[in-house]
């Protein structure tokens, strides 16, 4: 076996292990939690990845994540820890209505759409890059500066629909005007799964070959790599910040644009529902890898798309699927520090040379 | 697995009992077993059927966070145990299920797999437009949502219900008055949405019948859980002089526990929140949900429906329909006070009070209500209410 062969097969065997001992982890907390466990991993598969309605509902729900976590997944190549994707995808749900509101049905359908994606996407774009910038320019930390950019981003949200932007006949539920009909976003022939998964789905393949076969990607890492030396070399770091950021922030804003064209047809507080924060911990468990992150995602989809099952099979409280979730991802992590701790994965040329010494 | 729910009232010997508990063992260690093959829709039907026979009703509840939350969602899951207990009647719960495509896809969980023909989703914001989507795509369930949203046009199968809290909150303000010492009342509301503000109102107005020197100092926190606003609120609260306490957030249970340990008094809302404030609640707006649902329920096994005109679109009413009730009176309320309040309650068990009635001003001074002027709980007007009553410091924007 070849060394790259083995090493793809660690990337493989070693995240299925953290699984299933996450789930017998899981197993037990349910046994002390009165569940039969054996039950509860069947309830799980059916509602999860069991037949082809379960199917819809968890990519239903990787499709948000997928594109939300490239906002965190990018500038991770670049030494960037990001952490505003809820703020960004916040403003690009708010570009997005406030395209889609003012074109009204001015343009075909179609363009509607795509103006309001690109604005979605710019808006989501530029509040990353503000991030990126104040880090580039300024030195203040990206991470906490995108986090304080999400409660911004919260706090514009909940000003525009209480205020300027309100539908006055939405009383008790603050929303923008509602999107016309014939705009909305529809969904896949012969599913109920909207295009938000295929924008995710492009955006990850688009983000992996960007990242890993082009100039600009290497250009990236190698700045994330070695800042110093990357600058000595005649990159332009603040070029590549910035477009990073812009373009990681773009992802999660037309993540905003979905969640508003297909899902709610108008923008208000159902907008800031913590799909930041899930993309936050789908970048991470991928460990930045675009593609690895739609499978994630896809993961993190169907664990949440068993919690009602859960609940009404198994009498197990609401929040267990969040310890669900929380052990997967923490073994997950952990299965991290294991990389090149088995034997089985290494090179073996090291083992017959030092025979050869001995003989 | 549940193959007889109700043995008492089937005659059958021991051996029968014994063959069927066998029978559904092996079924159930079977669908274990082969858990994970492409059996699960028949399985599904399955467990439907031996969850409870074809007869039983089967009744969804969705909320949108922790069925303990000692408020909104709590006062919701209490009803749902009422009629969980009723003959014939199966519930299916789901909690923390969000505004998103996750309570479409909750309905029709319980729908396609727990055969639920009755739903109750109850929170505000699943009403447009996931509840709007799902009736449109599944004619034969009834969805029912708490918020009187249901307008002609809609499909046939939703039905809206919804009470006047805000006339337990008028009674509280009048318990409060009668308990402060300061006349300064502290109200914490998470939106000045119209409902929040009928609520404000409504305390304010009780507490100035008693006592018309009486201010409310009004705060809001933004958003329905907010716990760490919520103390900050209370604290600040206590800080200016003000000893009695209330709210309108989801879960009051922070500002209640907060109040308690600074001393002062509290007022509750949703549900009981006594136990978390023993020396210093007073009394508390609680929805009582029990008797719409046991209605729906027994509409509905009488055969009416939504679609067969049997059952109404919208029904709403105050405590003469049973909608709201009071928490017991906590040890600091007086015989004065207790006797008050039962005065005031027989008059809106029969309809003859009415709190909003001119001449009422804002607090910046305007007339909003004129003086030969009266709004029926019904009206529109409040629905729509957009400013805060004399005595309310404050601001809705």
């Amino acid at each position: 076996m070849t060394a790259i062969a083995r090493q793809k097969l660690e990337a493989i065997c070693l995240p299925m292990a953290a699984i299933l001992v996450a789930l017998l982890l899981f197993g037990i907390f349910c046994a002390l939690a009165g569940a039969n466990p054996l039950g509860v991993y069947g309830s799980i598969y059916r509602a999860a990845f069991g037949q082809w309605s379960a199917w819809q509902n968890t990519l239903l729900r990787a499709s948000p994540l997928m594109l939300s976590a490239l906002c965190t997944a990018l500038p991770a190549h670049l030494g960037l820890v990001i952490i505003g994707n809820e703020g960004a995808l916040i403003m690009g749900g708010l570009g997005a209505i406030s395209v889609g509101l003012a074109l009204g049905t001015s343009l075909p359908p179609l363009g509607v759409q795509v103006a309001m994606a690109l604005a979605g996407m710019l808006f989501g774009g530029v509040w990353i890059a503000i991030a990126g910038a104040l880090r580039h320019y300024r030195g203040v930390n990206e991470t906490i500066g995108s986090l304080l950019l999400n409660y911004i981003a919260i706090a514009l949200l909940n000003h525009l629909v209480g205020g300027p932007m309100k539908d006055p006949s939405s009383l008790n539920k603050p929303s923008t005007f509602p999107l016309a009909d014939l705009n909305m976003l529809g969904t896949i022939p012969g599913t109920r799964i909207h295009w938000g998964l295929v924008y995710g789905l492009v955006a990850c393949a688009i983000a992996y070959v960007l990242m890993q076969r082009t100039t600009f990607g290497f250009a990236a890492r190698t700045a994330g790599g070695n800042i110093r030396a990357a600058r000595i070399a005649g990159l332009p770091v603040g070029k590549l910040t910035l477009a990073i950021c812009f373009l990681a922030g773009s992802c999660a804003g037309l993540a905003g644009m979905v969640e508003v064209a297909a899902v709610h047809g108008r923008a208000n507080e159902s907008l800031n529902v913590g799909y930041g924060y899930g993309g936050i911990l789908v970048a991470f468990v991928a460990r930045h890898n675009p593609l690895a992150g739609a499978l994630v995602s896809v993961l993190l989809g169907g664990i949440l798309a068993s919690g009602g099952i859960l609940q009404r099979s198994h009498d197990l409280p609401d929040a267990t699927v969040l310890v669900f979730q929380g052990i997967v991802f923490l073994c997950v992590l952990y299965s991290e520090s294991l990389y090149g701790r088995f034997a089985i994965f290494q090179e073996r040329e090291a083992l017959p040379a030092s025979r050869k010494a001995t003989v | 697995m549940k193959p007889l729910r109700n043995p008492r009232r089937l005659p059958v010997s021991r051996r029968q009992v014994l063959r069927g508990l066998l029978a559904a063992s092996a079924f159930g260690a079977a669908t274990k077993l082969t858990g994970c093959t492409a059996a699960s829709e028949g399985e599904g039907e399955g467990e439907t059927s031996s969850g409870g026979g074809s007869e039983d009703l089967v009744v969804g509840f969705i909320y949108v966070g922790p069925k303990d939350d000692f408020g909104y969602n709590q006062a919701h899951a209490e009803g749902a145990a009422a009629i969980a207990a009723l003959p014939g009647v199966k519930i299916v719960e789901q909690a923390s299920v969000p505004e998103t495509t996750e309570v479409q896809e909750a309905m029709r969980e319980m729908i396609d797999i727990d055969g639920a023909t009755l739903l109750f989703p109850t929170s505000f914001g699943y009403f447009d437009p996931h509840i709007l989507e799902l009736a449109a795509e599944y004619p034969d369930v009834q969805f029912f949502h708490a918020g009187g949203l249901y307008e002609d046009g809609m499909p046939d199968n939703i039905g809206s219900y919804f009470g006047y809290i805000d006339e337990a909150q008028y009674i509280a303000g009048i318990v409060a008055a009668y308990t402060t010492a300061t006349k300064k009342l502290g109200f914490v509301a998470a939106k000045p949405i119209p409902q929040a503000i009928r609520n404000i109102n409504s305390f304010t107005l009780g507490a100035r019948s008693i006592d018309p020197e009486i201010t409310t100092q009004l705060v809001f926190t933004g958003e329905w859980v907010e716990p760490v606003k919520e103390a900050e609120a209370v604290n600040s609260m206590v800080d200016q002089g003000i000893d009695v306490i209330t709210c309108h957030v989801d879960s009051p249970k922070v500002v209640m526990e907060t109040a308690e340990r600074r001393g002062v008094y509290t007022s509750g809302y949703h549900a009981n929140q006594a136990e978390l404030a023993p020396e210093g609640y007073l009394t508390g707006a609680e929805w009582d949900w029990t008797s719409i649902y046991t209605q729906y329920v027994e509409w509905s096994q009488a055969g009416d429906t939504l679609m067969n005109g049997g059952i109404p679109h919208i029904v709403r009413g105050g405590l003469e329909s049973g909608f709201w009730k009071l928490s017991p009176f906590g040890p600091a309320v007086s015989d004065e006070a207790q006797q008050a309040v039962e005065a005031i309650k027989e008059q809106f068990a029969d309809g003859s009070i009415a709190i909003y009635k001119g001449e009422i001003k804002d607090n910046e001074g305007n007339v909003q209500i004129e003086a030969d002027k009266e709004f029926d709980q019904k009206a529109v007007e409040l629905e729509t209410m957009d400013w805060l009553v004399e005595g309310v410091e404050g601001k809705v924007s």
